[in-house]
């Protein structure tokens, strides 16, 4: 099915379940212990082996040896595989880096042996004798420092020029009566998910089947072959439940590819989950990003020129983050300029971390904002809705689809008493602690990807659906029942859904805020073959009858839906595919964020008192699970405000804080109440399901609702994520003042 | 980890016994720090004594009126001990704020005494660390310091003690008794059981070969305002950046020993004769002859808004 004119009224807007807050379908499975992670899986046939990986010692340079013969002899070893012993690999399509070094090595950890044993414990025994001699080369792992010779180039994604010029910046800011010129840093981060990356991979022949974690099983499918040069039908990939992934599973990355390589070798199903102390180096995080915000703007609050410059650095061939995203859309203004810097570091690579540049970018531009309207003396709120545009800034001619950013703003505001506020910093004590109200916007883009589905109904009634489509936590399996249940006139416990299987039709999977209103749509299409196909057994032209409470009617001609399938199974498959719409049609999700935070005026300790967000994102299929997605993704932005920073050790070249120790993410303690509101308002040039994602929408702008709430707290303006409590200490802050 | 052998013991000096019989061996008890440390091969012990079981979880009222906590108690029965409660709540406080409830339901008095830095570097068995190869270098003076300490500690060396119960047990007095192969008890003041790096970081306390940690003497109760103030970048389940722990009375005099700023409970009894005379004072006492990195010079002005705030506390 083609969609490529605004959708007009269809089955799904009966809402008999599409739009209920329905439990999650998966969730008993998962609450029992019954839902099957990758690395559990019980390969009926075989006895498997482990594999264990060895990572780099050395941030940058070269294997002179690897000494296996103590590692070898130890009981239980079955072999290590090197590059000497892999054979030839590539890179994937996504991710740049070399998934198994050597003889060079590219950033720490980076996997250069494994050692593969009848034990997990002699394996990683064995992994323990190996002894390498490296020979260390200098590297690049001061973000500030590459800098200096970073280049300005287009990150390869077509949305993305690198620079964006409307009018004359330069011109436009130099003339305007109040101006703000700021520097903003955010740190690596790294997505620190429950379950760590693993894969069993078991060889038949030429054919290779893989239990993994992989949040994209069609990139998995296409990565894997590119790298162990093999036919992409001879792969097929199982993800059907994935532990947590915020994009730090997007592809293959190097359990998958040490699982097959060791099975292939060894002869034996391999079993390897990447420890947890190598996921920080050994995979991928969100790159550090320096940033710039240059914005100018007159007396009445109208901002007249905005500027966002931004430096990330990455391994050869890597993305550069590509912040300046929202500043492209957010607010008006007429003299525009925005550029992206990539510099060559060679630290572990930087890529896709939930919303990806949204999510930095958007901590510098709404610290800027707040900063400006400070300087306007105005609100902070108003200074916003002040900017709000209906059309695309840059292109006058594209009007957003939908955009009620205005709504959430007002709507935020009037939620969280933000009239109590004070407007002066450092206007508010309560026993030891200052307390502070921050806002921010938020805006991220709604993608929406082609997307195959196959439904079946069987003679008991029951639909089963069948996509490759993933749930990471996040509620597919849920929308993508209601979605057929809606479709098919059933009750939702006559839908099974099967999920994460490349011998399924393919999906976008789960990335980009594009999963929900992808693959339900998919469903959709494959339902209305379904349908037509009912229609016919039931000599019914086909787009006439009504499916309802498991009845398929045409006037007074009524027959139970499973009586279709009488003769036999009836199967229909379906993609859905997009014309035009999303270029005529700027299509984003908006949103408000707002913030009360404590600070301790003793210790500058940083506690959050209450948050709020206002979601604007098309039809909520399920606002249990978007209500889910959005306090999930606000935890993620009190860790980003507040904690979370791979720590660079630039003499040694590698993330220092490397297990959950060190790398610190919110705990419950440190997540007050926490509200949401869904502004549902229905998008029709989405798709028949007049949905958007929320996934990353919610995490945009949290970040920076913390820091300006600090900054409202204290009087102290931190530029420098994360706000940990000694840069506030080191700051003008004084105990005694109190204003 | 490297594969090793294993025996439960009943009786301490038993334990002593079995340690003394068999080189490399080391003691578990709760095995909370312990076996993560063997796992990343930073401990290979190729014996393990098993002391879980040799009956050392009493705590028992002293005929002095002091409190015997046995090395085994475990930290969720300390801290929720009714004596505890009411007569060392500085204790019970330290030790609340400390890991979590699973963790605390394993650690073991003693082993929480014993247990090891928190320093990345000397979990990282690729970095250069004294602690872990005396005499590879340090890593961590010139890389990422904020956690570590900034008095007490050396060219060689500069990482924290981790434990917040031993700062309540420095500010207490508390007492270690001990065992060794030949049964002989001993009595070691807190303030002499933990040792300053120098130039021999791998050496963190006083116990000898095979000498095993008994129970814990605490003094009889002390009374005054008993507070423990842990300063951490969340709001639980972290190790200190610094904390303070106090017993402050109401002519302003008190006690005071801080955490998370030397490789022990850091307390000098001189300073705290300044307490009346406010957090400043005490603070310059305390840590005259600081040597903090660039990263962790805030942890001074810290200590002292901390001891500040211990004071304001101590006074409602
Ligand atoms: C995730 C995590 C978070 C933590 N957070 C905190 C925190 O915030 N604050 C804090 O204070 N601690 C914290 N801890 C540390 C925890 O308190 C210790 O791991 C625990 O107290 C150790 O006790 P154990 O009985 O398990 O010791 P074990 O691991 O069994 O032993 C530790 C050491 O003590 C030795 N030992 C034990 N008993 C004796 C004895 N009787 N005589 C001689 N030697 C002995 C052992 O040989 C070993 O070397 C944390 C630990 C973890 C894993
Ligand atoms: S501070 Fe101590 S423990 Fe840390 S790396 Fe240096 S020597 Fe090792």
């Amino acid at each position: 099915m083609k969609f490529d004119k605004p959708a007009g009224k269809n089955a799904i807007d009966q809402l008999k379940v599409v739009g209920k807050p329905i439990d999650r379908i998966d969730g008993p499975l998962k609450t029992t212990g019954r839902a099957t992670y990758a690395y559990e899986h019980q390969i009926a046939e075989t006895k498997p082996a482990y594999g264990y990986i060895v990572g780099a010692g050395i941030a940058k340079g070269r294997i002179e040896a690897i000494h296996q013969t103590a590692a070898k002899s130890l009981p239980g070893v079955i072999g290590v595989i090197t590059a000497s012993n892999a054979g030839p690999l590539k890179t994937g399509r996504f991710y740049a880096d070399r998934l198994l070094a050597g003889p060079d090595v590219d950033h720490y950890h980076q996997a250069i042996a494994i050692v593969v044993a009848e034990s997990f414990e002699q394996a990683r025994a064995g992994a323990a004798l190996l002894r390498v001699d490296y020979v260390k080369s200098k590297g690049s792992f001061d973000l500030k420092k590459a800098g200096a010779s970073a280049t300005i180039l287009n990150p390869g994604r077509p949305s993305t020029a690198a620079t964006a010029e409307v009018s004359s910046f330069e011109d436009g800011f130099k003339s305007a009566p109040f101006k703000l010129d700021e520097i903003y840093t955010t740190p690596d981060q790294s997505h620190a998910m429950m379950e760590p990356h693993a894969t069993i991979a078991k060889w038949d022949g030429e054919k290779l089947t893989c239990w993994c974690s992989i949040q994209q099983i069609n990139w998995g499918v296409r990565d894997l072959a590119n790298i162990l040069g093999i036919d992409p039908k001879n792969i097929r990939l199982i993800s059907a439940f994935i532990g947590g992934g915020f994009g730090g599973k997007g592809t293959v990355l190097s359990d998958i590819v040490a699982a097959s390589l060791a099975a292939r070798l060894t002869g034996r199903t391999v079993k390897i989950t990447l420890q947890r102390t190598l996921m920080f180096n050994n995979t991928i995080h969100r790159p550090a990003t320096i940033q710039r915000l240059r914005i100018g703007a007159d007396a009445d609050g109208t901002i007249t020129s905005i500027g966002h410059e931004s430096l990330s650095g990455n391994i050869p061939r890597g993305f550069a983050e590509y912040t300046t995203t929202s500043t492209r859309t957010l607010y008006a203004g007429k003299n525009r300029m925005t550029q992206l810097k990539l510099a060559l570091l060679n630290l572990p690579e930087g890529a896709a971390m939930r919303a990806p540049g949204e999510a930095s970018g958007m901590m510098a531009l709404e610290i800027a904002m707040d900063e400006m309207a400070a300087k306007l003396k105005m609100d902070p709120v108003e200074f916003r809705i002040k900017n709000d545009t209906q059309v695309h800034p840059e292109n006058p001619k594209r009007t957003f689809s939908t955009r009620l950013l205005v709504e959430c703003l007002q709507t935020g505001a009037k939620k969280f008493k933000w009239e109590s506020r004070s407007k002066q910093p450092r206007g508010k004590e309560e026993g030891d602690w200052l307390l502070g109200m921050g806002v921010a916007s938020a805006v991220r883009g709604a993608p929406i990807m082609k997307c195959a589905a196959r439904v079946r109904l069987s003679n008991k009634g029951i639909v089963t659906v069948e996509t490759d489509m993933t749930d990471i936590g996040t509620g597919s399996y849920t929308i993508i029942a209601q979605t057929a249940a809606e479709m098919m006139g059933i009750e939702i416990n006559k839908v099974v859904v099967k999920l994460g299987d490349s011998s399924l039709p393919e999906s976008p999977g789960s990335a980009g805020q594009w999963g929900a209103a992808s693959s339900t749509s998919g469903v959709y299409a494959a339902c209305v073959k379904l349908r037509e196909k009912v229609e016919q057994m039931f000599g019914f032209e086909p787009g006439t009858a009504e499916f309802s409470d498991g009845k398929v009617s045409v006037k007074n001609k009524k027959y139970s839906l499973s009586k279709a399938a009488d003769s036999g199974e009836l199967i229909s498959e379906d993609e859905m595919t997009y014309g035009e719409l999303s270029r005529e049609f700027a299509q984003d999700t908006f949103g408000a964020h707002f913030v009360e935070v404590a600070v301790n005026k003793y210790s500058c300790e940083i506690r959050v008192r209450r948050m709020l967000a206002v979601c604007h994102a098309g039809r909520i299929l399920n606002p249990k699970t978007a209500r889910s997605q959005v306090i999930g993704a606000m935890t993620m932005g009190v860790g980003a405000a507040l904690m979370e920073e791979l720590v660079v050790d630039t003499n040694v070249g590698f993330f220092v804080n490397h297990d959950l120790a060190g790398y610190e993410v919110p705990v419950h303690a440190d997540i007050p109440h926490q509200d949401v509101i869904l502004l549902e308002d229905l998008d029709p040039t989405m798709s028949p399901m007049k949905a958007k994602g929320i996934g990353e929408l919610g995490l945009v702008g949290v970040a920076a609702a913390i820091a300006n709430a600090v900054y409202n707290a204290t009087g102290v303006r931190i530029r420098e994520y994360p706000i940990s409590l000694h840069k506030i200490l080191e700051s003008s802050y004084n105990l005694e003042e109190n204003n | 980890m490297k594969s090793f052998t294993y025996q439960r013991v009943t009786t301490a000096l038993d334990a002593a016994k079995a340690a003394d019989k068999t080189p490399g061996s080391k003691f578990i008890a709760g095995g909370t720090n312990l076996l993560d440390l063997m796992k990343l091969q930073i401990e290979k012990p190729a014996h393990l004594i098993d002391i879980s079981k040799t009956g050392l979880n009493k705590i028992e009222l002293n005929t002095d009126g002091g409190l015997r906590i046995g090395a085994m108690v475990n930290n969720t029965d300390l801290a929720s001990h009714n004596v505890v409660r009411r007569d060392y709540g500085l204790l019970a406080r330290a030790l609340l704020s400390g890991a979590s409830g699973q963790l605390r339901n394993k650690a073991t008095t003693s082993g929480n005494l014993l247990q090891r830095t928190r320093c990345p570097y000397f979990y990282d068995t690729n970095q250069l660390c004294n602690k872990r190869v005396p005499g590879s270098g340090c890593a961590a003076i010139a890389g990422f310091s904020r956690q570590l300490a900034i008095i007490g500690s050396s060219d060689h060396c500069i990482a924290t003690h981790p434990s917040d119960m031993a700062v309540a047990m420095r500010a207490l007095d508390a007492t270690v008794e001990t065992v060794n192969v030949r049964g002989e008890h001993r009595k070691i003041p807190i303030a002499d059981l933990y040792l300053l790096p120098g130039s021999t970081p791998h050496l963190e306390n006083t116990l000898q070969p095979g000498e095993i940690i008994t129970s814990v003497l605490l003094p009889p109760p002390i009374g005054g305002k008993q507070i423990y103030q842990k300063i951490r970048d969340r709001a639980s389940y972290a190790f200190a950046t610094i904390s303070v722990g106090a017993i402050i009375y109401p002519d302003g005099s008190g006690k005071l020993a801080l955490g998370g700023v030397a490789a022990k409970p850091w307390r000098i009894e001189q300073a705290e004769a300044l307490l009346p005379k406010g957090s400043k004072l005490v603070t310059e006492r305390l840590l005259a002859g600081a040597r903090p990195t660039g990263e962790n010079q805030y942890k001074i002005m810290l200590v002292e808004r901390t001891i500040e705030s211990v004071i304001q506390q101590a006074k409602r």
